[in-house]
């Protein structure tokens, strides 16, 4: 077996030199004080690399049209097998590739390692966190939903606002007449065919550079024997890249990525939120109002990107222990500070109502129920038949793996008296009225194998507002999900023909704002209409 | 290197030292590897959770339908191809049998998917591609056809005969 390994590399090797350059590329000589502070390097590569793949497999999936692409993320997201956890890695990869390069960028900065001659290392360098970045606006928009809509439309609206370069880059984004399918277009382009070469050619050219002058050495690595880059440090890289994908991992299985719903220009309540890197930006644009807003949103990320190019041309002087770089060492302290700062207060200016907000990232079956049958769920939860009727209890049957052969008569008998209609059952009996009964029941004929998952993440806050729908008697006037009468109109749709304001006060007086009307005026306490309003804007149309 | 040459009784240690690392790197490589590989193959290869679909159409009164004589029914269904939703139009035989029996065939040949149409004089399914000859029944008399014609799911509610899925009968003919 060696023998034949051996005899396979020696082929190669004569035949294409690869193993050769391999084992030169592994061989190279680093300075005795390298080690763990130069790992970042080789995982902001890794990031790049399962970015590319976790990338191809989205595309594999997506359809790079606005409208259709929305729907192909949720295509993805709902009913792929893994597509939740593709998804999770590229999102998460993105923001780990930021911490990773910025992270990079500064042990480099504080050790002076872009000293002569190595200044052209460091412009590379920074023109790939500028590619970065450019990565992370530009597939923002790429699931096209309300999110990406809108911070995109801040974005260019930005970009518009550049002194002298405004209009040429609103052109150049397509954002004539607003963000719309050109735009699109445009940024879909950049993000695919664009960035990944332009990409791989600078981290090959910043690698070849980095070989050319070999990695920095200390103040007193002179005295010291070299060691080879293989594999001692190799093996720091790996560790260190096994860290940061098993960091990225976790977050893509456990932390949920965010899929609001599909972008609606018409949406004026919509409040933009850029990603996480971008906040301090955000931030410092408030900083500037009226006519100085161009200081905050283009002048000054200006002069900060320009002042780090010229990095390596401001700092001349010789090259000192990390230790005793002070100045360096402050500056990146004061950089951080500032930059948590803003993003904090940017955090903390963040309007919270996102409990009204629908995850669009899972399946939606609860939307197409009645409000009667939604009200079922409310009850199913508030008195606990999951206990027993689901997971892996053994005292009642499994109701969201076996389907339901019972009508609704039967059950309703058996929630009064379970025994009575199965004898020996130990379920107590559920003290509820008719209505919230057949309330119950209706729901569990909806409830199928299929859809038990789907249903059990029904938001709370649209079956407290089913509940508040049906004691309040809507469905006698109101259809929704063609279940209700058709004396007022029909709630589907709401949401695209008033605002939530509108509804809140009509509710209080109906007259007041529909001259004529029959409906009684209903004055909710506050929790009950906000989920009623909720629910009703999430209605599909 | 110099290290090994100068001080033997060290070169035990780093050539330990020198196993630990690669069997790391190797080890640590395969792990990112699988991580990744195993769900990408998965996502790639298993076939994805479709919301539910075969809604029941109906193709009108069973009383239209003449018995043993095969009609060719057009009709429109959603068909949900991935994250689309296509109305397209659709047809099916249906032939309604004097002994009460119910069929609704797809339209394609089994052979290479040609469509077919009934042949008053030999009363039976003719396929003008490969000359394939169906019963009434869908049963294969002859032709290259491997199996029989490909049946709807049928239902009768109300006396309206009601079309589900389409399905292939999988028997081989031998």
């Amino acid at each position: 077996m060696k023998r034949q390994v051996e005899g396979l590399i020696a082929w190669l090797e004569d035949r294409t030199g690869l193993p050769g350059a391999v084992a030169r590329f592994l061989d190279e000589k680093i300075p005795a004080s390298g080690g763990w502070h130069q790992v970042f390097g080789s995982v902001a590569v890794f990031l790049f690399l399962t970015q590319a793949f976790s990338g191809i497999l989205l595309s594999f999936n997506y359809a790079p049209t606005p409208g259709e692409a929305y729907n192909s993320v949720r295509y993805i997201l709902t009913e792929v097998t893994g597509g939740r956890l593709i998804r999770g890695l590229h999102h998460w990869g993105a923001s780990m590739m930021i911490v990773v390069v910025v992270l990079h960028m500064v042990q480099v900065f504080v050790f002076g390692a872009y000293k002569k001659p190595r200044e052209t290392t460091w412009l590379l360098g920074v023109t790939l966190l500028l590619l970065t970045l450019a990565y992370g606006l530009t597939g923002y928009l790429l699931p096209w939903d309300n999110r990406a809509y809108w911070g995109t439309v801040v974005a260019t609206k930005i970009a518009a606002s550049a002194p002298l370069a405004g209009p040429y880059m609103t052109r150049l984004l397509g954002a004539v007449k607003g963000v719309g399918v050109v735009t699109f277009a445009r940024f879909y382009s950049v993000h695919v065919l664009l960035l990944p070469p332009a990409t791989m050619l600078l981290i090959l050219a910043h690698v070849y550079l980095v070989r050319r002058h070999g990695v920095t050495p200390q103040p007193g690595d002179e005295a010291l024997p070299k060691k080879p880059f293989y594999p001692g440090q190799v093996f720091k890289d790996t560790a260190a890249i096994f860290v940061a994908f098993a960091i990225l991992f976790t977050l893509a299985v456990a932390a949920k990525v965010p899929l609001e719903q599909l972008a609606d220009p018409t949406d004026t309540t919509y409040i933009p939120r850029p990603e996480w890197y971008f906040l301090f930006l955000f931030q410092t644009l408030k900083l500037f109002e009226g006519p100085l807003e161009i200081v905050g949103s283009t002048i000054l990320p200006g002069l900060a990107m320009l002042a780090l190019f010229a990095v390596p041309f401001i700092d001349r002087g010789r090259m000192v222990k990390v230790t005793r770089r002070t100045v360096a060492i402050s500056f990146v302290v004061l950089a951080a500070i500032g930059w948590s700062g803003l993003t904090a207060a940017a955090i903390l200016s963040t309007p919270h109502d996102a409990a009204a907000q629908v995850d669009y990232s899972a399946p939606t079956n609860w939307m197409q129920l009645s409000p009667e049958e939604l009200a079922g769920i409310a009850y199913f939860r508030d008195e606990n038949c999951a206990s027993c009727h689901s997971g892996g209890s053994s005292l009642g049957p499994d109701l969201t793996r076996t389907a339901i052969h019972k009508d609704a008569a039967w059950m309703i008998r058996h929630f009064m008296q379970p025994a009575a209609v199965r004898p020996g059952s130990a379920m107590p009996p559920v003290a509820l009225g008719d209505v919230q009964l057949n309330s119950l029941a209706a729901f569990l004929l909806k409830l199928t194998p299929d859809n038990a998952t789907a249903l059990a993440d029904a938001p709370d806050f649209a079956v407290r507002g089913a509940l508040v729908y049906q004691a309040g008697h809507c469905a006698a006037c109101h259809m929704v999900n063609g279940v209700g009468m058709k004396v007022g109109p029909p709630l589907n749709g709401l949401a695209k023909r008033q605002t939530r304001s509108w509804v809140d006060e009509h509710f209080a007086n109906p007259q007041k704002l529909s001259p004529g009307s029959i409906m009684p005026p209903y004055r909710f306490p506050d929790q009950n209409k906000r989920n009623l309003t909720a629910y009703l804007f999430s209605l599909p149309e | 290197m110099e290290q090994r040459e100068s001080a033997p009784p060290a070169a035990v240690a780093d050539g330990s030292r020198r196993g630990f690392f690669q069997a790391g790197i190797l080890g640590l490589g395969v792990a990112i590897a699988a991580a990744l590989g195993l769900p990408a193959l998965a996502y790639l290869l298993a076939p994805p959770k479709s919301k539910q679909e075969g809604a029941w159409i109906e193709l009108g009164e069973l009383d239209r339908f003449a018995a043993d004589v095969p009609l060719e029914v057009a009709f429109r269904r959603n068909r949900t191809d991935a994250w689309k939703v296509v109305r397209e139009k659709d047809t099916a035989w249906v032939v309604k049998r004097t002994d009460g029996g119910l069929a609704a065939f797809g339209p394609q040949c089994t052979h290479l998917g040609c469509a077919y149409h009934w042949d008053e004089g030999r009363q039976q399914f003719l396929c003008p591609c490969h000359s394939s000859l169906f019963r009434i029944d869908g049963s294969v008399v002859s032709g290259p056809a491997p199996r029989p014609l490909d049946r709807y799911e049928t239902k009768v509610e109300n006396g309206k005969l009601m079309l589900g899925r389409l399905g292939s009968s999988g028997e081989r003919r031998t």
